[in-house]
């Protein structure tokens, strides 16, 4: 489908959300605490169910977090990006966990190696790193005397 | 340590709790599942991983656009080939690099000898968790052979790094195409001793059908993809939805199976390779001449921006995500790798079977753990 | 002709001629025993051998061949290298049932050769109840297995030991059965009178079809009981490591690995004697010329050959078929195996009331 006609689409789905059409595919700006509400609005779109979550991903702009979801619909094969922006201080977003079930180890990564709080995750706990293991390495504040982190 | 299982109070008296791994013969690698068991019968299975995580996407961030490629081959090792080419893709992506035909026509042909190379170790790992020790050496006489090939072109047998953005590192060695006719005569040969051997045996059989079953929706929610989820009637082959270098112009089926358990997902890497068979007889004959690598500058700069790609490996979709900031270094790379994904379902999949049914499920799902860990 | 049973005449007299009779029955007991451990240590030496090279001859590979000539010194070296290992006993391990285990289990295994006629006349023990000492005393060492695993404070050994437990003591049942068609057509149980009964054609060729079936399901129900694949999931490689023997290294393990070979050996030589004859020679029937030509070849190469043979069998089953799972196991022992050899059991005695074997 072009972007144009799913730009139309998802504008109709999703009135309050800001939609960038530059780059390859949709990108959508959500806020926080509407986030979850939309999600579960894509998901149970009846024209094109988004059930495909591929990429659940985040970036640290040094001022901010932003949460970045790539989904997929499997009848129209459309792909978007959702992205959310989160605070340094505290950053926290509700889990998806529950609409799309790859979302639970996902996130358990995103907060090993970011420090951002799932709301209601099932387990949220670190999946690579040590339990005890103090920091978040993928931000660009993080710093290591013992190992080398830029090459 | 405090398993998960311990902590929120779901074992019952008399559940036994073991480890599998990381040192274990039939987790092809360091994964670690901690199972809780109820005399033979398997209630909860969890992974512990990170014991091969090397931080390779915080690594990249230090990498120019032309090093980070090669950390790839690393994650995936057996699919190395496929990786490399998806990251040189995301780089031609950004750049808008043209790349020369005959460069696509090597970079599909490398692919797809990696694909059958990848099927046919999981072949004989496979039969051997299972108990078959023999065909583990027929598996290993085919990949022998498309190893040698790799040696003679790429310069190694595993981690060919051979993709660049633009193309390939060099061109084919003169012999390649003689070599691959060559091995497809004996392939041909030899594939229906895999039939004999292994598919048709009722031993195999009893321990594949009805083992580990997967619905199609839970393929979609737990984010399957690859054999795994085409075992299960989901058609997510990345070659054929979003085709990418000359596989629109290929003939070959995408191979479903609606069964849903272990013996669909065999039957699907099998029948995968057949169809890897034919994209490479469709194309030996017909490589073009040209240039092998398009011309670029020698330090890359992508411009400011979002880029990303998916590749079918040998495993599932593969996808690189990369943020990039304008400079010669990317700010944030993601890699989607397909074995998270699908090692995600293994607890749905192997509850209420028996721990011999877990060894054939996890030897359907065919991971890796280093591309799982990262 | 050479001809053991002349030997162990030879020695018998000499024996009785130079001692008193009562120590020359002890020195013979000695020379016995001497002799079952020998052959015991000797043929756990070849058949580990025998097993690596069927092994890599079935997968197009070559087995040992460094040390010495073609690799028949390999068990030597692994024997060395088994003895010099250190022996770990694990922590929290029962320490006197840990040590036990593999001595019971072996003991077992030596007992049983007791019966066993190796040529015409070179017997140890002859007695009347052979069939059935056999299979009684084969049953213990179940509980050395049991032993093991238990003791060894290891989850994954008491899985695999449970495993095996359940698997030998079911497929007991069908050995049993398919022994007893035989012992149905010779009337006694002595091993020695099976294979006299045996004088004009082997017992597999002349009660055709039930010795068939019978044969069948004793290959089958023998693999099951030395727990070799395809039934082997207690010693599952990939699933449990090592089952019940995980936590033995050094001598104690060299004993379970011998005991093992060694109960092959015995079934073999039990399915020999009963099915295809023991140390009897191919007769066919009332042939004079065949049968007196067949005579020339001494009775120990025949009673070797055929037990050989059926090891052979049962190592190409276990690189060829993949493992069963332990439910489908035991599926297949009580849902199939023991209802066919009762059945067969039926047969078996029918034919032997009409007189319709040879």
């Amino acid at each position: 489908m072009l972007k144009e006609e799913l730009t139309i689409i998802i504008k109709e789905l999703l009135p309050d959300a800001v939609i960038e059409e530059a780059g390859e595919w949709l990108n959508i700006s959500l806020e926080s605490n509407e986030f979850k509400q939309a999600a579960l609005q894509l998901r149970n779109f009846n024209q094109m169910p988004f059930d495909f979550l591929f990429c659940l991903t985040c970036v640290d702009w040094k001022t901010h977090f932003t949460m970045v979801y790539h989904l997929r619909s499997k009848k129209t094969n459309d792909n978007i990006v959702i992205k959310v922006k989160l605070n340094r201080e505290t950053p926290q977003i509700d889990t998806v966990s529950d609409i799309w079930r790859t979302a639970e180890f996902h996130e358990r990564e995103v907060f090993d190696l970011f420090g951002i709080i799932f709301l209601q995750h099932p387990d949220l706990r670190r999946l690579f790193l040590t339990d005890d293991w103090v920091g978040y390495p993928l931000r660009k504040d993080y710093d290591d005397p013992i190992n080398m982190i830029k090459l | 340590m405090k398993t998960m299982v311990e902590e929120i109070g779901k074992t019952v008296e008399g559940d036994l709790i073991i480890n599998v791994g990381p040192q274990h013969p039939a987790t092809h690698g360091v994964l670690h599942l901690v199972i809780t068991l109820n005399g033979e019968t398997i209630k909860n299975v969890e992974p512990h991983l990170g014991y091969i995580h090397r931080s390779i996407e915080k690594m990249c961030e230090s990498l120019s656009y032309r090093q980070f490629i090669y950390s790839t081959s690393r994650m995936d090792y057996l699919s190395a080939h496929i990786n490399n080419h998806a990251c040189a893709m995301v780089v031609e992506k950004a750049l808008q690099i043209e790349i020369p035909a005959r460069a696509q026509v090597i970079r599909v042909l490398m692919d797809e000898l990696t694909r059958i190379a990848s099927h046919e170790l999981w072949w004989g790992a496979m039969a051997m968790d299972l108990g078959a020790f023999t065909p583990f050496f027929h598996a290993f006489r085919e990949r022998e052979t498309i190893n040698d090939i790799m040696e003679e072109t790429c310069g190694a047998r595993l981690t060919m790094n051979y993709n660049v953005p633009g193309g390939v590192m060099a061109d084919l060695h003169p012999n390649f195409v003689a070599r691959v006719k060559n091995f497809l005569k004996l392939y041909k040969l030899k594939i229906h001793e895999y039939d004999e051997l292994v598919t048709g045996n009722i031993i195999f059989q009893n321990r594949m059908k009805g083992v580990g079953y997967l619905s199609a929706e839970d393929a979609i929610s737990y984010g399957v993809t690859g054999p795994a989820a085409r075992g299960s009637g989901v058609s997510c082959d990345v070659r054929k939805h979003f085709p990418y270098e000359i596989y629109s112009q290929l003939q070959f089926d995408e191979i479903l199976e609606t069964a849903g358990d272990s013996f669909a997902r065999y039957m699907v890497r099998l029948r995968e390779m057949n169809e890897s068979i034919k994209i490479i007889e469709q194309l030996i004959d017909m490589i073009p001449d040209g240039d092998f690598q398009a011309k670029t500058k020698a330090v890359l700069k992508l411009p400011k921006g979002e880029f990303f790609q998916s590749v079918e490996t040998a495993r599932g979709e593969l996808g690189v995500y990369i943020v990039s900031e304008g400079g010669t270094t990317p700010y944030r790379i993601k890699f989607r790798s397909p074995g998270f994904s699908n090692l995600s379902a293994l607890n749905h999949m192997t509850v209420g079977e028996k721990l011999g049914d877990l060894v054939a499920s996890m030897g359907t799902l065919d991971l890796v753990i280093p591309d799982i860990d990262r | 002709m050479f001809s053991l049973e002349s030997l162990t005449t030879i020695v018998h007299i000499w024996l009785n001629k130079t001692f008193q009779p009562n120590l020359a029955l002890l020195l013979e007991f000695v020379i016995v025993g001497v002799l079952a451990i020998t052959l015991f240590a000797v043929l756990g030496l070849v058949l580990v051998l025998m097993e690596r090279k069927v092994a890599a001859w079935i997968q197009i590979r070559l087995g040992p061949n460094r040390v010495g000539p073609k690799g028949m010194l390999q068990s030597l070296a692994d024997t060395v290298k088994l003895m010099m290992k250190e022996g770990l006993t694990p922590d929290g391990a029962d320490k006197f049932l840990f040590n036990l285990a593999p001595y019971i289990v072996m003991i077992s295994a030596m007992m049983v050769l007791a019966p066993i006629g190796f040529a015409k006349g070179f017997q140890i023990w002859d007695i009347n109840i052979g069939v059935l000492y056999v299979s009684a005393i084969s049953s213990v060492s179940v509980i050395g297995i049991l032993m093991a695993g238990w003791s060894s404070n290891n989850k994954y050994s008491l899985l695999g030991a449970m495993r095996s437990g359940a698997q030998m003591v079911s497929y007991e049942l069908s050995v049993g059965l398919s022994i007893l068609s035989i012992i149905v057509l010779t009337g006694s149980l002595s091993l020695n009178d099976i294979v006299l009964s045996q004088q004009n054609g082997w017992w597999i060729f002349k009660a055709h079809i039930p010795a068939l079936i019978s044969f069948v399901i004793f290959i089958i129900a023998v693999t099951a009981e030395t727990n070799r694949a395809p039934f082997d999931l207690s010693e599952a490689e990939s699933e449990l490591t090592a089952g019940f023997h995980t936590e033995y290294s050094g001598m104690k393990f060299a004993l379970f690995f011998l005991a093992e070979y060694i109960n092959i050996f015995i079934v073999c030589a039990i399915g020999a004697t009963l099915f295809f004859g023991g140390w009897m020679p191919l007769h066919i029937g009332s042939w004079e010329g065949f049968n007196h030509i067949m005579d020339y070849i001494p009775s120990s190469i025949w009673f070797f050959g055929k037990t050989f043979f059926l090891i052979f069998l049962i190592m190409w089953f276990r690189w060829t078929f993949p493992r069963l799972r332990v439910d489908q196991l035991l599926n297949l022992e009580w849902k199939y195996l023991l209802p066919i050899s009762m059945f067969n059991l039926l047969l078996m005695t029918l034919v032997a009331i009409m007189g319709w074997h040879f």
